[in-house]
C-alpha cells in the first residue's frame, strides 16, 4: 500500500446520535455510494485524512522514482531502457494526478512538497529498501507494483470523486508496471544459473517489505474504522495481504523461484496461503527514518527541489514579463 | 522569494471525434508550457488529438447548494423524453 498508516481524527467513529445534521447528511450520501466533490460540504476530519492519504500516496510515486531511476542508465539493453524510462515517466505522471486530487482539498503542491522535505509527510516505507542489482528492478515491478496494484483497485471506488478518478488512470498504467516486471523476473530465471540466483536474491530482499506496504494489522485501529466508513479506505491492511499472498505464490511457482518463507503453505480449509507475517520491529525503524536510503531519498528530493528553484522563478518570471508586454501592446 | 505556478485544468478531445473532456489539472508558469506539460502527463498513450488548457481561475462554476433550483425544474418534464409518447407498433419504426 503506497499509503501506510495514515492517521484519521483517532476519535473513533461516531454513531448517527452523535452526528451533527450535516455530517447524517454526508455519511447517507457516502453510505448510498455517491461521490462527494471538492466543493461539496464535509467534515474536516474527512478533508485532513484524505489530504494526509493523497499527499502520502503522491509523494510515494515520486520518490518511487528514486530506486528504479538508478537503473536507467545501466538497463541492459536500449529496448529495456527505453522501458523503464517509460515506466519512471509514468510514476512522476501518478505523482502529478495525485497531487492535483489532494489540491482541490485546499492545499498547495508546494506545502505538499515542503512538507514531505522537512519530514512531517511520509512516503511508503518500501522506497527506503535500494535496488542493487537489475533482478530487482524485475522485483520491484512484479512485487512492489503489484503491492499497489491491490491498494489502489478498490481504491477506485472511494468516496472522493478527484481521488477516485486519479485511480482509474492510475490502475491502467499500472498493470504495465507489474507486467515489465515480472517479464524481467522471467528472464532472469530462465538465464543462465547467476541470472537465476540474483532474482532469487531480490525476491529474498524485497518479498517481506513488500508484506509490509500494506501495513501493520488494522483490525483494531480507530483510524482505519473512521476511513472505512468514510469510503476512503475499503479494505483492511490484513485482507489485502493476504490476497497480494495469494495471487504472488503461483506466480512465484511458475519463475521456479521460492519464496523465502518456510511456513509458507496453503491451507485448504481457509482457501488461502498461511504465512510469516513480516518483523514489525523493522517497518517501525523504516518508518521512523532508520531505513537503509532514508536518508539518501530525502536528500534528492531536497536536491532536486533546491536546484529546480531557479527553474521554477525563472519561468514565472518570463511568463510574467511577456503577460506584461501582450498588455502593453493592446 | 518563491510563487507557485500557476493552476491549470487540461481538456483532452480523444481519438473518436468526441468534444473536448476535462482530464484533470497541472501547474505551469504559461498557456505554452501548460500545453505542453499537458502533452507529457495526459496524453502518453494516445489519449488524445487535440488539448485545450484553462487556467483554473478563469473557469466559474455553479455551486452544490444551487442544485435544487437549477436541476429540479426539469425533473417534472418528463415529456421532454422520446418514451413518453406511446406510437402504435402499427406505424413502424419511428
Amino acid at each position: 500500500m503506497y499509503a501506510q498508516m495514515v492517521k484519521s481524527t483517532g476519535k473513533g467513529l461516531k454513531s448517527r446520535d452523535e452526528m451533527t445534521e450535516e455530517e447524517r447528511h454526508f455519511q447517507d450520501r457516502i453510505d448510498a455510494g455517491e461521490k462527494i466533490e471538492p466543493k461539496d460540504w464535509m467534515p474536516e476530519g474527512y478533508r485532513q485524512t484524505l489530504i494526509r492519504q493523497i499527499g502520502q500516496h503522491a509523494h510515494s510515486e515520486v520518490v518511487g522514482q528514486l530506486p528504479e531511476g538508478n537503473w536507467i542508465t545501466r538497463a541492459p539493453t536500449l529496448e529495456r531502457k527505453a522501458i523503464l524510462l517509460a515506466k519512471v515517466q509514468d510514476e512522476a505522471g501518478h505523482g502529478l494526478y495525485l497531487y492535483c486530487a489532494a489540491e482541490t482539498l485546499g492545499v498547495s503542491r508546494d506545502e505538499l512538497t515542503e512538507r514531505l522535505l522537512d519530514g512531517s509527510m511520509k512516503y511508503s516505507s518500501i522506497f527506503n529498501y535500494p535496488t542493487l542489482t537489475w533482478a530487482d528492478i524485475g522485483a520491484v515491478g512484479w512485487l512492489v507494483d503489484g503491492a499497489a496494484i491491490m491498494n489502489q483497485v478498490p481504491l477506485q471506488r472511494t468516496s472522493f470523486g478527484p481521488y477516485s478518478r486519479a485511480m482509474v488512470r492510475i490502475c491502467k498504467e499500472e498493470s504495465f508496471h507489474q507486467r515489465q516486471g515480472y517479464d524481467i523476473m522471467m528472464k532472469m530465471a530462465r538465464g543462465t544459473p547467476e541470472q537465476k540466483a540474483m532474482a532469487q536474491d531480490a525476491i529474498n530482499r524485497f518479498w517481506h517489505p513488500s508484506l509490509m506496504m500494506f501495513g501493520p494489522s488494522d483490525k483494531d485501529s480507530v483510524h482505519s474504522a473512521e476511513s472505512m466508513a468514510w469510503k476512503i479506505k475499503i479494505n483492511t491492511n490484513d485482507e489485502l495481504r493476504q490476497k497480494f499472498v495469494d495471487q504472488t505464490v503461483p506466480q512465484a511457482e511458475y519463475l521456479g523461484l521460492t519464496i523465502p518463507d518456510p511456513d509458507l503453505r496453503w491451507n485448504e480449509e481457509r482457501g488461502h496461503y498461511d504465512f510469516t507475517e513480516p518483523d514489525w520491529s523493522e517497518f517501525f525503524e523504516v518508518v521512523k527514518g532508520n531505513g537503509p536510503c532514508n536518508a539518501e531519498r530525502l536528500e534528492a528530493r531536497r536536491k532536486a527541489w533546491d536546484d529546480g528553484g531557479w527553474v521554477r522563478e525563472g519561468l514565472m518570471a518570463h511568463a510574467e514579463k511577456r503577460a506584461a508586454r501582450r498588455t502593453a501592446a493592446e | 522569494m518563491s510563487k507557485e505556478w500557476p493552476l491549470w485544468e487540461v481538456f483532452i478531445r480523444g481519438q473518436h471525434g468526441m468534444s473536448h473532456r476535462h482530464v484533470g489539472s497541472l501547474h505551469a508558469p504559461d498557456a505554452e508550457m501548460a500545453i505542453k506539460n499537458a502533452r507529457d502527463v495526459y496524453t502518453r498513450r494516445n489519449e488524445g488529438v487535440s488539448i485545450w488548457v484553462v487556467e483554473a481561475r478563469h473557469i466559474a462554476a455553479s455551486s452544490p447548494s444551487e442544485k435544487g433550483p437549477l436541476y429540479e425544474p426539469s425533473e417534472s418534464k418528463i415529456y421532454r423524453h422520446p418514451t413518453f409518447f406511446d406510437i402504435p407498433d402499427d406505424v413502424g419504426a419511428m
